[in-house]
């Protein structure tokens, strides 16, 4: 349990380690999306990270990053496609966020700094902690700035579109939510 | 693990060998559901912008270098609409796919965004339904040669034409449009083609028959 909160709020990929910031910036233009590129990372971090930690012992050091990424570019390419033949909308909005997942750094990150080291049952445990925690946040700053850009949550439309400022859907928003958020984290949330 | 060429190497050959067999698997497993959900795409579509059909043929052409692909749909043997799967690369995020049906009489029946890159919430509006899209609505179960065309090319009031653009989307609506011309020109140049094969059977029967409908 605790490596599941740890990762949500202490090792915060989002707000608190800063790590993968190309898609949480990019996808979180609605919620829907943000929460689909979470659950698409999320995916793939709990299969790596118990992946990785299976083989850990086999992998002569000086080749363990090409095995990790070999690994990892698997387990995203099976997601893309599933996703593709399951949840063809989801897939054409997130787009080339999807094979961007292998060059994520959090889950990279996660198999050198966790999964290499623990249990296969904590690597996936820490998977799905730090995973919740980056799809909680891609909702969370996906929902804002849906609320304040186009004046609708999960596509529902609030009915005050037409007073919202757009600048937040559009890439400045992104910082705008992304900064204050991570401000509010550690100020609040973060002790 | 203490590293040497031997161990380097067959490690390395194991993890992508049993990699691109999972990857080969699920590509198996998953290449008839992409087939089916992209047919199924393209057939919702073609649902939305005609009129109730049993069967299509379809048709591509090449116009300003870009494929475009014509729907010919009947029922019965009788035509009822032409879908045409339009595309522009002058959209603000690049390529605009659209799929534009024509009632046999070049009225549009209706219009269906397959694929945009617009900006939320400005250009992405374009996909709405017809109460909320004025782009839509200026077009919709009319005839291109009864509006006010450009250069004989449907315009935004902007340019001269006679369609209201989204507003603060200029572009997009550019886009569109250009879309929807494209479409119309294919849709001209399948059936005009298919009335002269037509005038030139004359002498058929059936041809004299129709003439007697009249």
């Amino acid at each position: 349990m605790k490596l599941i909160f740890d990762g949500i709020i202490k090792n915060n990929p989002t707000f608190v380690l800063v790590l993968g910031m190309c898609p949480t910036l990019g996808t979180t233009s609605s919620a829907i999306n943000g929460m689909g590129m979470g659950v698409a990372t999320m995916s793939v971090l709990i299969m790596s990270n118990l992946a990785i930690s299976l083989i850990k012992n086999i992998i002569p050091d000086k080749v363990r990053i090409p095995a990790f990424i070999v690994v990892i570019a698997s387990f995203v390419t099976v997601i893309q496609m599933l996703m593709q033949a399951f949840a063809p909308a989801l897939y054409g909005a997130l787009g080339v966020f999807i094979p961007l997942i292998v060059v994520n750094c959090i889950i990279l990150g996660r198999a050198e700094a966790f999964a290499s080291k623990n249990t296969p049952f904590d690597s996936m445990l820490d998977g799905l902690g730090i995973g919740l925690g980056f799809t909680l946040s891609l909702t969370v700053i996906g929902s804002i700035r849906e609320i304040l850009g186009s004046g609708a949550i999960f596509g529902l439309d609030l009915g005050i579109g037409g007073y919202m400022p757009l600048i937040f859907v559009l890439a400045p928003g992104a910082f705008f939510v992304l900064g204050y958020l991570m401000v509010l984290f550690n100020k609040f949330v973060k002790k | 693990m203490k590293s040497t060429l031997f161990n380097m190497v067959a490690v390395l050959s194991g993890i992508t060998l049993i990699a691109s067999a999972s990857v080969g698997l699920v590509n198996m497993v998953t290449e008839e559901p992409i087939r089916l959900a992209e047919e199924n795409a393209k057939k919702a579509a073609l649902e939305q912008v005609l009129p109730e059909f049993e069967a299509t043929t379809d048709l591509t052409l090449e116009l300003d270098n870009m494929p475009i692909v014509v729907y010919n749909a009947s029922k019965g043997g009788q035509t009822v609409g032409y879908a045409v799967e339009s595309m522009t690369k002058s959209g603000f995020g690049g390529e605009v796919k659209l799929m534009v049906g024509f009632l046999p009489d070049g009225t549009i029946n209706n219009i269906s965004v397959l694929k945009q890159a617009e900006t939320p919430g400005l250009g992405t509006n374009m996909a709405n339904e017809e109460a909320k899209n004025p782009l839509l609505k200026s077009v919709k179960n009319q005839n291109p040669e009864s509006k006010k065309l450009v250069d004989g090319k449907l315009a935004v009031t902007k340019d001269g034409g006679d369609v209201d653009a989204l507003t603060a989307a200029t572009i997009s609506s550019r886009a569109y449009l250009d879309a929807v011309n494209r479409a119309w020109a294919a849709f001209k140049s399948v059936q005009g083609g298919q009335q002269q094969s037509v005038e030139a059977q004359t002498e058929e029967p059936a041809a004299q028959e129709g003439e007697k409908n009249e």
